[in-house]
């Protein structure tokens, strides 16, 4: 799966659960500050992110994922990994 | 039937054959505790505390509304819904995690205060604690070691927070319910469902070095809305139903996002009744869902011999829940 289509995934989630225009997840936004996601919305995207990509995103790492882009790098290289 | 006796076997007594919940009571602190004032308070506002938690007032006990107090007040209301004497109980329960100290415990005082001697324990499963003690009391009563046992949750949650913390503070308040449980020719309690998970025990828990509750709130709510609903589903199965059956979830009152993400994991039908006391009482812990019960039932908001899901979760982490047939 390249970056690319990881975003246009992430978007769809994000747009699904808080209602935010697809075309503002961009790499460089932040969850909190760009997209106004609050820790409990942030919870629900990991969580379909872990669903949609079959990937594994432990409780520990999430505070690690400011930005989209930090999002996409997550999944891209858990993906590899599994 | 009693087996005959013989040199090794001990005779068991004749249950019932079902249990029932014939009544249920509350006990609402006085003190109300507004999104508004906390923001005086906290570094928090209203609409921050509404969109995390669902939350806009809570209730805060006082002077006279000690455990013991609103347990014995919500077991007195319960006895006269339910139309039984408090010489009639054989068995109190009180589950609770906010005694002050472990001894003495609150179910031998509370059974004085209603003016009974009846046998009686605490029951220590934080906020799943209610479903355990419902589900002792329901057994008990078939296994025939009890005719009535009257089962009360009840915390007062605001003595263990840091009042600087705005990640408990907003969410957490006081309160008792409390439901007589009896006999029935048609069992009205579900068989129980329960689970642990004794590995992350440290998500919620008094810490170390103070005497205050901490709680990792993202991890308990990713855990709450995503590991309940196969046991929603089990519960349901050992009653005989299915989740499309149900006509109401009385989940423990964690959260109002946490209650809306497991209905709809749960798929209820349309129509079918979610308690949300949680808005205006706040998470009380053990208390929570017969709190919940009581002001469904206070407004009319539930179908005659209804089937609902009782479900409580928490610190521990611990599960329990069963389906329930009531009023």
């Amino acid at each position: 799966m390249t970056d690319e289509e990881v975003l246009a995934g992430l978007a769809e989630i994000v747009n699904e659960i808080a209602g935010v225009p697809a075309a503002d997840v961009v790499p460089s936004a932040s969850f909190t500050d760009d997209l106004d996601l609050d820790s409990l919305t942030m919870v629900e995207v990991v969580v379909a992110c872990e669903e949609k990509f079959n990937v594994r995103i432990p409780d520990d790492d999430v505070p690690g994922l400011k930005t989209v882009g930090d999002a996409v790098a997550y999944v891209r290289a858990a993906g590899v990994a599994a | 039937m009693p087996s005959a006796p013989s040199p090794s076997g001990l005779r068991v007594c004749a249950g019932a054959p079902g249990a029932a919940i014939l009544g249920v009571g509350a006990a609402r602190p006085r003190t109300v505790l507004t999104n508004a004032e906390l923001e005086q308070r906290l570094d928090t506002s209203d609409e921050w505390i509404r969109t995390r938690t669902g939350i806009t007032e809570r209730r805060v006990a006082g002077e006279g509304e000690s455990v013991v107090d609103l347990g014995a007040e919500a077991g007195a209301k319960a006895l006269a819904h339910a139309g039984v004497l408090p010489g009639e109980i054989d068995l109190v329960l009180v589950a609770t995690s906010t005694l002050e100290f472990a001894m003495p415990q609150a179910a031998p005082q509370v059974a004085a205060r209603l003016g009974s001697q009846a046998g009686g324990f605490d029951v220590g499963a934080a906020c799943a604690g209610f479903c355990y003690a419902l589900a002792a009391a329901a057994d008990a009563i078939r296994a025939g070691t009890a005719r009535q046992v009257l089962v009360v949750g009840v915390d007062r949650m605001t003595d263990i927070l840091d009042p600087g913390d705005r990640g408990t503070v907003p969410i957490f308040g006081d309160g008792a319910g409390a439901v007589v449980v009896g006999a029935s020719e048609e069992n009205r309690i579900g068989p129980v469902v329960m689970a642990s998970d004794g590995e992350r025990s440290g998500l919620i828990a008094r810490a170390a070095d103070a005497p205050v509750l901490v709680m990792d709130g993202p991890a308990v709510f990713r855990w709450a809305t995503t590991s309940l609903l196969p046991y929603a589903r089990l519960a349901c199965e050992r009653a005989g139903i299915t989740l499309a059956d149900l006509d109401g979830l009385v989940a423990h009152q964690a959260n109002v996002r946490i209650i809306d993400a497991l209905a709809r994991a749960m798929k209820l039908r349309p129509g079918a009744v979610i308690a949300r006391d949680i808005v205006t009482t706040g998470n009380t812990s053990a208390g929570s869902i017969p709190l919940a019960l009581e002001a469904l039932v206070t407004q009319g908001d539930l179908p005659d011999g209804g089937r609902l899901l009782l479900i409580g979760f928490g610190s521990g982490l611990t599960v329990a829940g069963q389906v329930v047939s009531f009023p």
